[in-house]
């Protein structure tokens, strides 16, 4: 059965066109059809939050939209925090400092919620940051890792910022 | 865990929603936000062979101040009800609720008419709705409109009165004045997880403290969201004293008959339900003395 419509969303900057079933989930239009496997699939019915992505901005379940809807929208997967060869970004490099991954599997889902996390909250409570969290669940680390390194990570983002402002205004 | 085929259909406004829903209703379901929907046809519980996507009709995706309403378009997502000063003001208790509304995820996709339409008997929207006594506009396919109030648009479990070619079109808020107190208590296994339970609360008092008006309804524990009228005439006239509370728990836990499963019991669920009322009647009455209806 051929009802396949056409979508096409930039993904990472790069504008990806193509023919899709309307079925087909955002989180397989990612990972099969633009090669990008840094998106994970953990429960596919909304509740783990592996598969989070940044769409129009917005973190939300890429396994909770068709790719057809997302027609026309700007996404961001976690392969847009750093280039291939290139360094970790200070978020996931802070993941990194405090072991707050270990299988790995729901990082980028905590990655690309809290980056958009740290956009509006610069210097976040702990409480603020369990809350922000919470629709991801980690098997492994028990959380308290990854909020050592969301704390970190604000921190140093904090402190680049007002060293460029600085810089900026002399 | 993948859904079953189905076609696409896109309508840009409400005309063209409703000729679809004219022609395919019965095979078809609405998709707006597709936080509930999605996860039923991944897990192929549902497997509609037409998806109506409405979330590109721009004109029902508003918040505004109607009469004595406020009035929410059935396309608006949970985070501009989150987001809204004008909510804040006009309806404290749809603030509150709302942040119990799954998670941040959730609530940037999620819309207040799916909410509405999926009629799950522990969402919070139905909830507060149901406590305020709002109303449910409903479009035809004709082009004709219908109003109704929860209680006859929450049928049981899951089931609305919506048919095949209806479609949600504006939820209602009734405004709270400024010198009610309300409140709205949920208690989750983890906060963004469909509540055990949940109660939502508004309250005028006199100078004395005396309950001059109260609307209260439970979720989570009856097959649709209930507002405890038997609770409410009982409160007119007194005060919260401790026997006063005792009687409203006992009140609430016989007006309730919630169903175990594994996140609580049944008794445990009953006894939740009395002990939110009290404390949800205990804030808003608190709230509505400071004369600051402010939720934080
Ligand atoms: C992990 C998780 C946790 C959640 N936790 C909560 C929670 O704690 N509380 C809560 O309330 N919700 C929760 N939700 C559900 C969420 O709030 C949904 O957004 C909401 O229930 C449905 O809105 P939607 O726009 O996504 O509707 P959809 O999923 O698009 O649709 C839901 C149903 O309503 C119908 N429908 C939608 N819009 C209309 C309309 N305008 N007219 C007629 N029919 C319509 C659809 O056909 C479908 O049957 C959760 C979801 C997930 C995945
Ligand atoms: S895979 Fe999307 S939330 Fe679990
Ligand atoms: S690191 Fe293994 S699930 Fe989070």
């Amino acid at each position: 059965m051929s009802n396949k419509v056409q979508v096409a969303v930039f993904v990472n900057g790069k504008k990806v066109q193509k023919k899709v079933e309307p079925r087909l989930l955002l989180t397989d239009f990612i990972r099969e059809e633009c090669n990008l496997t840094g998106t994970h699939l953990g429960c596919e019915h909304g509740v783990c939050g592996a598969c989070t992505i940044l769409v129009d901005n917005e973190p939300v379940r890429s396994c909770l939209m068709f790719a057809v809807q997302a027609d026309g929208c700007d996404i961001q997967t976690v392969e847009s925090l750093n280039s291939v060869d290139g360094p970790l970004n200070v978020l996931q490099q802070s993941f990194s400092d405090n072991h707050a991954l270990q299988c790995g599997f729901c990082t980028p889902g905590f990655l690309m919620t809290l980056t958009h996390f740290l956009i509006d909250n610069e210097n976040p409570t702990e409480n603020e940051i369990r809350e922000a969290i919470s629709g991801n669940l980690c098997r492994c680390t028990g959380y308290a890792n990854i909020i050592k390194a969301v704390q970190q990570a604000a921190q140093i983002l904090q402190k680049e910022k007002s060293n460029s402002s600085v810089v900026s205004a002399q | 865990m993948k859904p079953a085929v189905f076609s696409y259909l896109r309508p840009t406004n409400l005309q063209e929603a409703l000729m679809f829903l004219e022609e395919y209703g019965e095979d078809a379901k609405i998709l707006s936000g597709g936080q509930s929907l999605i996860p039923t046809m991944n897990m192929r519980l549902s497997a509609p062979a037409y998806l109506i996507d409405i979330s590109r009709i721009s004109d029902l995706n508003y918040i505004k101040l109607d009469g004595d309403f406020l009035a929410v378009g059935a396309l608006t997502k949970h985070k501009d009800i989150e987001n809204s000063d004008l909510v804040k003001e006009a309806c404290p208790l749809l603030s509150e609720a709302i942040r119990w509304v799954g998670h941040a995820q959730i609530r940037n996709r999620g819309t207040v008419g799916g909410s509405i339409a999926h009629g799950d008997p522990s969402a919070e929207l139905p909830c507060v709705l149901t406590a305020l006594r709002g109303e449910i506009v409903i479009a035809n396919v004709d082009g004709s409109e219908e109003v109704l109030v929860p209680e006859e648009f929450f049928l049981t479990y899951m089931l609305t009165s919506l048919q095949p070619d209806q479609m949600v079109k504006e939820v209602r808020f009734p405004i709270i004045p400024k010198e009610s107190g309300s409140a709205f208590l949920e208690l989750a296994r983890r906060h963004g997880d469909f509540g055990l339970a949940e109660v939502a609360a508004v309250v005028d008092i006199d100078d004395e403290g005396h309950l001059l008006n109260v609307k209260i309804a439970v979720g989570g524990v009856n097959p649709t969201p209930t507002a405890l009228e038997q609770v409410e005439e009982y409160l007119i006239g007194k005060k919260l004293t401790d026997e006063v509370l005792r009687q409203v728990s006992d009140l609430t836990q016989e007006s309730v008959d919630p169903e175990s499963d594994l996140h609580g019991t049944a008794e445990y669920r009953r006894e939740l339900a009395g002990t939110l009322t009290v404390r949800a009647l205990k804030i808003a009455v608190e709230r509505a003395r400071g004369g600051n209806n402010n939720v934080q």
